[in-house]
């Protein structure tokens, strides 16, 4: 690409190209074979001067050759000039065509590009659970249950942003306690519904599910058997119940003792199956002959990872309606709201850090 | 079935489990965290087991184990374990069998 089209300036003008362009055209011009160059026949030849227009093959036409022979010496000088002039602005045109043509070829380029972005930010959306387009990699496509939890989680994200914000504005309506308890009532189900969607994604693929690959990654950080830990969960969610009841804050306080202790009891079951299924692949002589026996073993362990995930979400679900029987429908709301908004922020915190990852990349 | 009774009124807390159950594990755990010595019976050691397997889902219990016990009265497996603690139940009925309290 010639320099010419590197500083295209919009402008019709060729008068307005700059010297070093200028330059490019006179070498243009001296290969060309003069024969190419339409014949010179102009008269007026100041007005030609000023008049820089791009177009200078449309100038006036008249016969007289005579004129020329008169003052042939300086005129030749002119008529070569206005025919280098004509060349280059010849030139000049093709050049502006083929810059545009590029142009159109880069702007249909980056169509194709933002849409197979978008496309990827969809799958991104599911499988990271938020905008954090730097979790890429699980083909869940091979399974077809992963795959429909993907959608279906994706689908759950949306829907939980938006019962969030309806909630938000109907704590800050004039709303009675009784709607007030059935957005209570809504909000918990969704939770309920996710917890049934895990059921199934566990029955296609336990680990994919223990891995998080299917949560932000600050969720998945955080996280305890594949979800948020219940007694963590309270912490977080106790300054914004208040004002609590005594009798209120010594329940919550004995609920979020419970929850520690039956973590406790399933993170040490959990770590068992872990001790087991080492022991169990690792027994009689590794190194030598078929291992079958051990494999079958170990199959069997995937059901209990399966349940324990289960009991994992079974401790949340229980958790939440504890919650709710010892808070009043406002308090609830409250609680709530604050623990849709601080998932939501744990997402966003996913998106920055994945954004920043790739700045510095 | 005679031995299902017959543990189950004999000990105050009692799991059947399997050796290789590791939620019945977690479930021992948490009695012990709270103070209680369960009576384990891993029915996958027992020749009788499959009896008493036949036994438990006579009596409603349909499930995988653990299947819990306390003061002779079936509880059921770990949900309903779990359910019992988190309401504040649970350490009310284990309150006979907790020697330090």
């Amino acid at each position: 690409m010639n320099s010419a089209s590197t500083q295209f300036i919009p402008t019709r003008r060729m008068g307005l190209y700059e010297p070093t362009s200028q330059m490019g055209m006179w070498n243009d011009y001296r290969e060309n074979n003069f024969m190419d160059i339409p014949p010179p026949v102009i008269l007026d030849v100041n007005s030609r001067f000023d008049n820089q227009s791009e177009d200078t093959s449309h100038g006036t036409v008249g016969p007289s050759n005579k004129y020329d022979q008169e003052a042939s010496k300086p005129v030749d000088k002119v008529l070569r000039r206005l025919a280098q002039n004509r060349e280059a602005a010849r030139k000049c045109r093709q050049r502006k065509k083929a810059y545009v043509q590029q142009l159109e070829n880069s702007k249909l380029r980056l169509m194709q590009l933002e849409q197979e972005l978008e496309r990827v930010r969809q799958q991104g959306l599911y499988i990271g659970g938020g905008l954090d387009t730097g979790q890429l990699g699980y083909c869940g496509t091979t399974n077809p249950g992963i795959a429909a939890f993907e959608m279906a989680y994706g689908q759950w994200v949306e829907q939980q942003n938006k019962k969030n914000a309806d909630l938000r504005d109907a704590l800050y309506s004039d709303i009675r306690d009784v709607e007030l308890s059935s957005f209570v009532e809504d909000g918990m189900k969704h939770y309920f519904d996710l917890f049934a969607m895990k059921e199934t994604a566990a029955r296609a693929d336990v680990f994919y599910l223990m891995s998080g690959m299917w949560r932000t990654s600050a969720e998945h950080f955080l996280s305890w058997i594949g979800g948020f830990r219940p007694s963590e969960l309270l912490k977080v969610l106790m300054p914004h119940l208040e004002p609590l009841a005594e009798q209120q804050r010594l329940e919550l306080s004995n609920l979020r003792q419970s929850c520690q202790q039956a973590e406790d009891a399933l993170s040490q079951g959990l770590e068992k199956l872990h001790q087991f299924l080492s022991d169990t692949v690792a027994a009689g002589q590794l190194g030598e002959g078929p291992y079958l026996p051990q494999i079958r073993a170990a199959m069997d362990k995937l059901d209990d990872m399966v349940r324990f995930v289960g009991q994992a979400d079974h401790l949340r679900k229980e958790t939440l309606m504890q919650i709710s029987r010892n808070l009043t429908p406002r308090q609830a709301a409250r609680g709530l709201l604050a623990l849709g908004e601080y998932f939501q922020r744990l997402r966003d915190l996913s998106s920055l850090w994945a954004s920043s990852r790739r700045e510095s990349a | 079935m005679d031995k299902v009774q017959k543990i189950s009124s004999e000990n105050g807390v009692v799991i059947f489990s399997k050796s290789t159950c590791c939620l019945s594990y977690a479930v021992h755990i948490l009695f012990q965290e709270l103070g209680v010595i369960p009576y384990v019976h891993e029915i996958d050691r027992d020749p009788e087991g499959k009896e008493i397997e036949k036994a438990l889902s006579r009596m409603g219990f349909n499930g995988p184990v653990p299947a819990v016990f306390i003061s002779g009265t079936l509880i059921g497996s770990t949900n309903e374990v779990m359910s019992l603690h988190l309401s504040g139940s649970l350490i009310p009925l284990l309150q006979p069998y907790r020697p330090l309290n």
